[in-house]
């Protein structure tokens, strides 16, 4: 059977085609979930799409967090289940508390959209485990507020835990000078591209590698990406007792 | 028997915390001919009415918003203003 992956679907998403589009390439089959549903219905694994949830009123990601379906990913993420956030999602998984950190007004004030190279800081993530080897990924970044921010106790925590996955590097693999090298687009912090929560389940990305899953795209490094989401979350399962237990409270 | 209270809830960027608005800001000044201006920090404003039975719970409405959407305590700070009374038509109304 086809592991079904869920992708949320917030009014002002407009990524979403593109997260199903690359999860159907890595051989799933993607199930939307609007944001007012309750229960995620019974996916291995969710993924926030970027765009422009709710308008990103007040802060980009912070309406999208107190939606329905966030309470349901929110507990299933808590259970242990895979969520990956990007772009608009990972700002609304910051938002949300479910990963460290926040994101702040691109360094550089303007809006970013172009190929960046981002290098995975480990290969052993349900994230990065088919990427292969550690190299710079190709993807583009699209987005006004990407600039990774926490304080430094937090930094310094989620270095020695770990939860670092990707920073923003040149095009040869080598670190960017400054928070103003432009191959760190936004002026991220330690050039943080991507972070995981603790538990090392729950993952936001800045950059897209969803819209980089096929040549004819410009890149194909995302798919690795994409493809270790999809068989990390077959390998996993399912975990329905959480969304059950949901939809019983919702009655 | 509730009454109106009318807030502002300023937000700011903590100190330290990158503002880019505020030094776009600061770096336009010297279009303008303007000097001996600095630390420019943007923030938001926003403002709001609450119906209560007493000002003490209204303001506990305002700072439940605040610290849950209005503002992220990671980054930003804020300070509640009372700005009056919104309407006393509307706190003479009798309650259902």
């Amino acid at each position: 059977m086809t592991v079904r992956i869920g992708v949320v679907i917030f009014p002002g998403s407009n990524r979403d085609i593109d997260a199903v589009n690359a999860i159907e390439i890595a051989g799933a089959e993607a199930v939307p979930l609007w944001h007012e549903s309750v229960d995620l219905g019974g996916v291995a694994a969710v993924m926030l799409p970027g765009g422009f949830a709710y308008g990103d009123y007040i802060r980009a990601g912070v309406i999208a967090r107190f939606s329905p379906v966030m309470r349901a990913v929110s507990a299933f993420a808590a259970d242990g289940g895979l969520v990956l956030g990007i772009c608009n999602g990972f700002q609304v998984l910051a938002e949300a508390g479910l990963v460290p950190g926040a994101l702040l007004r691109n360094r550089g004030l303007r809006f970013v959209a172009r190929q960046v190279s981002i290098a995975p800081e480990r290969l052993d993530t349900p994230f990065t485990a088919s990427v292969g080897e550690r190299r710079p990924l190709r993807m583009p970044v699209a987005h006004g507020e990407g600039c990774y921010y926490a304080d430094d106790a937090t930094l310094d925590e989620i270095e020695a835990n770990g939860q670092v996955l990707f920073r923003y590097v040149h095009d040869d693999g080598t670190t960017p000078e400054s928070l103003d090298d432009p191959a760190n687009p936004n002026g991220s912090l330690r050039a943080i591209a991507g972070v995981t929560n603790a538990a090392g389940n729950v993952a936001g990305l800045m950059p897209h590698p969803e819209t980089a899953v096929e040549a004819i795209l410009g890149s194909d490094d995302g798919l690795g990406i994409i493809r270790s989401f999809v068989e990390s979350a077959a390998t996993r399962g399912a975990a329905p007792r959480v969304e059950r237990d949901l939809a019983t409270a919702a009655r | 028997m509730t009454t109106s209270f009318r807030f502002a809830v300023n937000v700011t960027p903590k100190p330290g915390i990158l503002d880019p608005q505020g030094r776009a800001v600061e770096g336009s000044l010297r279009h303008l001919g303007i000097a001996g201006v600095s630390a420019v920090r943007v923030g938001r404003r926003v403002e709001l009415t609450v119906d209560a039975p007493t000002e003490r719970e209204a303001r506990e409405t305002v700072d439940h918003l605040a610290t849950e959407l209005l503002s992220n305590p990671l980054i930003e700070s804020y300070a509640v203003e009372n700005v009056g009374a919104a309407s006393s038509a509307r706190a003479q109304e009798p309650v259902a």
